[in-house]
């Protein structure tokens, strides 16, 4: 087997990989290595065209491309080493395996190890819809990659179960392209993305939303010929007699993206039952020390920025880890409060310094105090007009000397 | 004339109304900041967007080059400049920033390289 060694190595070259090795770099690491399964760095981003990138990072409205450029650029100018083209098929406590085209088997030892796979979008499989098995039934990130990376046009007449940002922004997408997008069919009673999406993507171009609803069956049998959707009640159930078919050749889904995690799971990091993703502290180390974990692998968000500041903890955590500079014992629960879903970080370890706690809640809720308790000592709190499910929230507090941490949202 | 606008500069997302004829705005409610407000006004009087897009290219793996409007073009003006950046036929090397299409469709604003090709 080939063997290689360094400091950092990081799985998945996306948004978070990239910024973490940039990270670790800079916080001194000698050998940072990304491996990753594509023939380019960029993950995701290479094939979201769309602007609306860096705003808060680079108070700049960049597109997917020039936002990953500007890391791969650093990246490059720092020494990061990639190996492309690889699967990792196994991570251990301190070695990554992974099949290259040329040196076949590989096995990285590292000092430290960075998970950053992102996540895989739900399939039609996975929410079981009814119906004939025809061509034209496609996840809206596979429509996305077709299109803008492989120049292939995926249909002409479109329906798009889901109102989730990468639905929305194809809906916007395949118009300008040239196709009719007939609606974008929403089961929960509210947006599951941006509200400047809905804007610029479906009402700028007059495509219907219709929330409450769903697909209850597909029609077609070599290529989809239509879709039969209705009304849902309360518990999410179809009502009879709200039927409605609409005819189309393609269906995209977005309807949700889940951490990819195999490889973290047998390697024995323990993952949140909420999230799907790896338990971290604020170090975003998991319960094996030497492994860190970052971005959509962790959590799913709905800005990239976001994951670039918390993959940059976790490439900067790693690479004091390498070094043995990073000891976090005695890390505490964060509880979630009332309307809050989840917390990232899972634990916090008492220390120096300023902790940023991400979290979604549960329902959309309006005229809310966002706040961070210990015990009855209210850490932080802050006003907000709404919140939302689709929209993360954060909150700052400082670590030091805190004994329990309980996250809530409440009627202000 | 009478439009409803949802503010997007933050996830507030106020609805607006504002009402008035061209660039004569007689009123204007529901914005709740000044960048909400100075939104509406611009969204009434001429809405722009950036555009993105792909443009076809030869000499490179990928068959396709990211594209964008190097700043915002006017929203009427998004399908005439699709019809624009259909007609690029690129050769590899283009660099993220290149300008592929001076002053697209007269909006004085560049289609740019958003990518790199090599």
């Amino acid at each position: 087997m080939y063997k290689m060694n360094c400091d950092v190595c990081v799985v998945g070259g996306g948004p978070a990989g990239l910024s973490a090795a940039v990270a670790a770099k800079k916080q001194g690491a000698k050998d940072v290595l990304i491996v990753e399964r594509d023939e380019t760095l960029g993950g995701i981003l290479q094939q979201c065209i769309h602007p609306g990138f860096g705003l808060k990072l680079f108070s700049e409205e960049l597109t997917g491309p020039e936002y990953f450029g500007r890391f791969v650029a650093k990246a490059k100018e720092l020494g990061v080493k990639t190996l492309l083209n690889s699967m990792v098929l196994e991570v251990g406590e301190n070695t990554v395996t992974c099949i290259n085209g040329e040196y076949g088997a590989c096995e990285i030892t590292a000092k430290a190890i960075i998970l950053a796979m992102g996540c895989r979008e739900r399939t039609r499989a996975n929410i079981v819809i009814p119906g004939t098995r025809p061509a034209g039934v496609y996840t809206a990130g596979t429509a996305q990659r077709l299109m803008n990376r492989q120049n292939e046009m995926v249909g002409k007449k479109v329906v798009i179960l889901g109102s989730g940002d990468i639905g929305m922004i194809m809906a916007r997408r395949m118009t300008l392209e040239g196709a009719k997008v007939m609606a974008v069919v929403e089961l929960m009673d509210f947006l599951a993305g941006l509200t400047r999406n809905r804007v610029q993507c479906l009402d700028d171009f007059g495509i219907p939303l219709m929330l409450s609803h769903t697909i209850v069956d597909i029609k077609g049998n070599d290529r989809v010929s239509s879709v039969v959707i209705a009304a849902v009640d309360e518990k999410k159930q179809p009502i009879p007699g709200t039927e409605q078919e609409i005819e189309c050749d393609t269906l995209l889904l977005s309807v949700g993206l889940i951490p990819e995690n195999e490889i973290s799971t047998n390697a024995g990091v323990e993952l949140s039952p909420i999230t799907k993703g790896p338990k971290v502290n604020q170090f975003m180390q998991t319960n094996i020390p030497s492994v860190f974990a970052c971005g959509n692998v962790v959590h799913v968000n709905d800005l990239v920025d976001n994951v670039s500041t918390e993959s940059a903890t976790a490439g900067k955590s790693a690479a004091m880890y390498a070094a043995g500079e990073l000891t976090a014992d005695g890390a505490i629960e964060v509880k979630t409060g009332e309307n809050v879903r989840y917390v990232c970080p899972q634990t916090v370890v008492p220390t120096e310094g300023k902790v940023e706690l991400y979290f979604r809640v549960m329902k959309p809720q309006k005229k809310v105090e966002l706040s961070v308790c210990d015990g009855d000592t209210v850490l932080v709190k802050r006003k907000a007009i709404k919140v939302n499910p689709g929209e993360m929230e954060k909150l700052v507090i400082d670590a030091k000397d805190v004994k329990s941490l309980t996250v809530s949202v409440k009627e202000a | 004339m009478k439009k409803e606008i949802i503010c997007t500069v933050c996830p507030t997302g106020c609805t607006i109304t504002v009402e008035g004829e061209g660039s004569n705005i007689s009123s204007i409610e529901g914005f709740t900041c000044p960048r909400g407000k100075q939104y509406a006004e611009n969204e009434f009087i001429a809405p722009v967007r950036i555009l993105t897009s792909t443009a076809k290219i030869s000499g490179t793996k990928c068959p396709l080059i990211a594209v964008r409007s190097k700043t915002p073009v006017p929203k009427d003006k998004l399908f005439d400049c699709m019809e624009e950046i259909r007609k690029l036929n690129l050769t590899a090397p283009v660099k993220t920033g290149d300008v592929l299409i001076a002053n697209v469709c007269g909006t004085g604003v560049d289609i740019v390289a958003s990518g790199n090709a090599d």
